[in-house]
């Protein structure tokens, strides 16, 4: 039995997995402390998040964003690169696609791709003069990218308090031209006949009902096509080599400040394409003055964290993640819990995911036992 | 064997486990009062980790040690100190802007009251200590200004300092000038006549020879047998650590020299610090030999390799191939102009340890068309040329392609870079400290194939701080001091003494 146990604890996903489930004790404790019943808590958790198709929508639209921005830090982990700045390189690019998307108007063949591009582009460029400073002077991109991160922050107010931006009256610009919404079938949801499909089919009429749009897959396909380029590409070797052991990659003639480089523009562009897929696809479709941090970069972290840095499990961390943060609102509206609760429990998964290194200890400390009893 | 007061150690069925990993089992040591007892193995055979028990770093599984015949509990380094062991570590353990004396006396200064310092008293007893082994140091120099033998000294004397009656020598001459060895075997029996006991590990038959009465010898983890130095020859020696009969003479026919290959000129380099350690060097290399650099490690020879490299920059002078320049340049250039280098730091340089073997033999060519095109990857042709590579250099364990790297011995891995080096072809092979960490077959199948290929008309460029392997392997031997290669000799004319006073900065005719 200890073998097996052994050998299950040295996994990594195990050690994710009990997280996950610690935290969910810890949140336990907390609400039982604070007088509520954490079975009903966590019951209003779970309807929230997959009682209707309209949640499981929904789950999926705040997951999106977050698992892009999970990849993109993840990208960068890979060649030891720690990509505090996915914040302001969403917030840049959801600038980015703003503008195009105002002052552009073409069919959407041509305006959605121009918008992507813009907040790819946008995204990049921030990424990049991180990775320049640091391959140029060796600054550490944490610090550099945690300023860059206040630089957008600030941009963003600014830009969205201008003409010819400024929509008078909100706190934010206009929408882009609609011709830039990616929102799956925005148009004929509106129409008579859609009211009847959405009356006759229960399942995916209530889909509808939501901003349900092309990120989701965009989302997935990144994920599959970085784990492709990091393992199959002769770019994806060396930045893995370098990545693994800078000294060693430099040696077989790989230039690392490129690689450097080339990493966090990647890393960026990821950044400011989630951001573009947001504006294009998920209402009001444009950016507004923000009080702080809309956290889609900070929460990428922790997506990536507990994904253990692979792309593919980024996108089910990114749905867990967008799953509480989603039905967290439904503890509260049915059980009368503060939301707060869920962003401790979420505090609380990535904690012990950082002490998951307990657990290959735990497991020898099982085999070594495991031998005296013998 | 019972417990015996003659005896100041004596360590009995010793086991310790690193996870599933068996590191000694059931090794045994008895260390007689007064003698010099070595302990030898290759690497990884569990040497240091034996001492690191001793000395309190680890805990023992199972097993028994006692001391003077009484037997003792030590859990660590602290308990082993008090109980008068004392341990100088391969790396020293020195604070380098401290002087000598501040250093014997680090973590257990004399005070006066309240806390002060009471230098005076402390010189005083370091200066004795000094006097009387004749362990020449001046208390008062800095530690970055006295030489490696120095800084030996006074880890020496931290540990007399420190009341050790017992000392653990871990690789003591790895550092060292064939003089200074010389002169520490002195300080040696200074200590055993004096009663003290001293334990050196080594992997060096030579100063076992020199150097000790007793010779424990451990293999993978096992005790093999404990014996007389005097009695038995170096030869035996070495098969009781391998395990099979080994050569200790690398076989070698004479040098067919050909043209001058590779040729550096009045280089001059700086290290990170802004100071010059590379001063108008000169060397040239011809096909078809060995040129072995000879010198005490910190000459130079790091930068060397790292300005031939492109990882350095050169301040002036030329470093030329087939009469081109390449100083200054890049990484990629050096290797395009056909020089391949075998790194003298195989888990930082040489390898990707976290990648698999297949992908680490084409860590210099997965960007030609042989193994990927377009940009992708061609995993079948890396794949085959991995099992070639593995097949050709006899890398062990048999199909290990798609293991990570990291998990094989540094023997193996250093076959690996030898075989992707040689595989591209080079003009010229530079060797740095090929041998390091290798056990003595690996050795032997390096120096083989070094020789294969100058055998094939290819210059050979060899770096060691081992004088030893120089002179095995060396057609013309360079000696590098102070940043300078001051003299050449050809091998015919070169000599343990005579390299060893150049190396230590003497001049030959005088």
């Amino acid at each position: 039995m200890n073998r097996t146990m052994e050998k299950l604890l040295k996994k990594p996903i195990t050690a994710t997995i009990v997280s996950i489930i610690l935290g969910f004790i810890v949140a336990a404790l907390i609400l039982t402390a604070a007088g509520y019943n954490p079975l009903e808590a966590f019951g209003a958790l779970l309807r929230g998040t997959m009682g209707r198709p309209k949640y499981v929508a929904n789950v999926l639209i705040k997951g999106t964003p977050i698992i892009i921005t999970g990849l993109s830090i993840a990208f960068a982990y890979k060649m030891g690169l720690f990509n505090i700045g996915a914040e302001g390189q969403y917030i840049v690019g959801s600038i980015a696609a703003t503008i195009v998307g105002i002052l552009c108007d073409f069919p959407p063949a041509i305006q959605i791709p121009l918008i992507i591009i813009a907040g790819m582009a946008a995204g990049a460029l921030y990424g990049g003069i991180a990775g320049y400073l640091k391959a140029r002077f060796g600054i550490n991109e944490v610090i550099t990218t945690i300023m860059l991160n206040w630089i957008a922050l600030y941009l963003c107010n600014f830009i969205s308090q201008i003409a010819p931006f400024y929509k008078t009256g909100t706190t934010g610009t206009y929408a882009i031209n609609e011709s830039g919404f990616t929102v799956l079938f925005s148009k004929w949801k509106t129409s008579e006949a859609a009211a009847d499909f959405i009356a006759g089919h229960p399942l995916i009429g209530d889909m509808m009902r939501t901003d349900f749009n092309i990120g989701i897959f965009v989302a997935v396909l990144l994920a599959v096509g970085i784990t492709f380029f990091l393992n199959y590409t002769a770019k994806g070797y060396e930045l893995r080599a370098v990545g693994f052991n800078k000294e060693g990659a430099e040696f077989a003639g790989i230039s690392v400040k490129k690689n450097i480089i080339h990493t966090m523009l990647i890393a960026g562009a990821l950044a400011g394409l989630a951001a573009a897929l947001n504006i294009t696809g998920i209402n009001p479709h444009n950016i507004s003055h923000l009080a702080m941090f809309e956290q889609n970069g900070m929460n990428g972290i922790a997506v990536a964290f507990i994904a253990g840095g692979s792309p593919i499990g980024c996108i089910f961390s990114g749905l867990l993640f967008g799953g509480l943060l989603y039905g967290g609102q439904s503890i509260q509206y049915e059980v009368g819990a503060p939301s707060e609760i869920i962003n401790i429990m979420i505090g609380t998964i990535v904690f012990f995911v950082a002490l998951t290194k307990i657990l290959p200890t735990l497991a020898e400390y099982l085999a070594k036992r495991g031998e005296t009893n013998a | 064997m019972e417990n015996n007061s003659a005896y100041a150690v004596q360590m009995k069925d010793i086991t310790i486990r690193f996870g599933s990993y068996c590191a000694l089992n059931k090794v045994r040591l008895d260390v007689k009062k007064g003698s010099v007892h070595a302990i030898l193995g290759e690497n990884g055979a569990g040497k240091t980790t034996l001492m690191n028990i001793l000395y309190g770093l680890y805990q023992k599984d199972s097993g028994e040690i006692s001391l003077y015949g009484k037997t003792e509990e030590i859990r660590n380094p602290s308990m082993a100190i008090a109980k008068g062991i004392g341990m100088v570590h391969q790396h020293f353990m020195l604070v380098e802007n401290f002087t000598v004396t501040q250093n014997i006396i680090l973590g257990m200064e004399t005070v006066k009251g309240a806390g002060i310092l009471d230098m005076r008293s402390a010189r005083q007893e370091v200066e004795d200590i000094v006097k009387r082994y004749g362990l020449q140091v001046d208390p008062d120099a800095l530690i970055s200004d006295i030489s490696v033998g120095m800084q030996q000294r006074v880890e020496i004397l931290k540990a007399l300092y420190r009341g050790a009656e017992i000392l653990i020598l871990d690789e003591p001459t790895a550092v060292l000038t064939p003089q200074e060895i010389d002169e520490l075997i002195g300080i040696m029996k200074k200590l055993i006549s004096d009663g003290k006991t001293i334990i050196i590990i080594t992997h060096k038959l030579k100063e076992i020879k020199k150097s000790a009465d007793y010779c424990t010898i451990i293999r993978r983890g096992e005790y093999v047998d404990t014996v007389a130095v005097k009695d038995v020859s170096q030869e035996e020696l070495a098969s009781m650590m391998v395990g099979r009969k080994v050569r200790l003479e690398v076989e070698k026919g004479p040098a067919k020299r050909g043209e001058v290959i590779f040729e550096v000129s009045d280089l001059d380099a700086m290290d990170e610090r802004g100071v010059k350690v590379l001063k108008r060097l000169s060397i040239r290399v011809r096909g078809g030999e060995i040129f072995g650099i000879a010198g005490v490690d910190g000459n130079g020879q790091k930068e060397l390799v790292e300005v031939i490299t492109n990882l350095r920059k050169a301040e002036s002078g030329t470093v030329k191939i087939h009469g081109r320049e390449i100083q200054n340049t890049t990484t990629r250039n050096t290797m395009d102009s056909g020089i391949s280098t075998i790194h003298e730091d195989r888990q930082k340089r040489g390898i990707i340890p976290d990648f698999t073997v297949a992908d680490n033999v084409v860590l210099d060519t997965f960007r030609s068309g042989r193994f990927s095109s377009k940009g992708i990857l061609n995993k079948k042709a890396i794949g085959e040329a991995a099992e070639n590579l593995l097949k050709e250099y006899d890398v062990r364990p048999n199909g290990c392609k798609d293991l990570l790297i990291r998990g094989l011995s540094g023997g193996n891995q250093q076959k690996v870079i030898i075989g992707r080096e040689i595989a591209n072809d080079p003009d010229l092979l530079i060797a740095v400290q090929p041998t390091r960490g290798l056990d003595v077959g690996a050795i032997e199948y390096v120096h083989k194939t070094l020789i294969r290929e100058r055998d094939k008309g290819k210059a050979i460029l060899l770096i060691s701080l081992e004088l030893d392997e120089v002179l095995a392997l060396a057609d013309t031997i360079g000696v590098i001091y102070d940043g300078a290669v001051n003299a050449v000799l050809d091998r015919k004319e070169a000599n343990e003494e005579n390299i060893g006073l150049l190396m230590a900065g003497g001049t030959l005719h005088e």
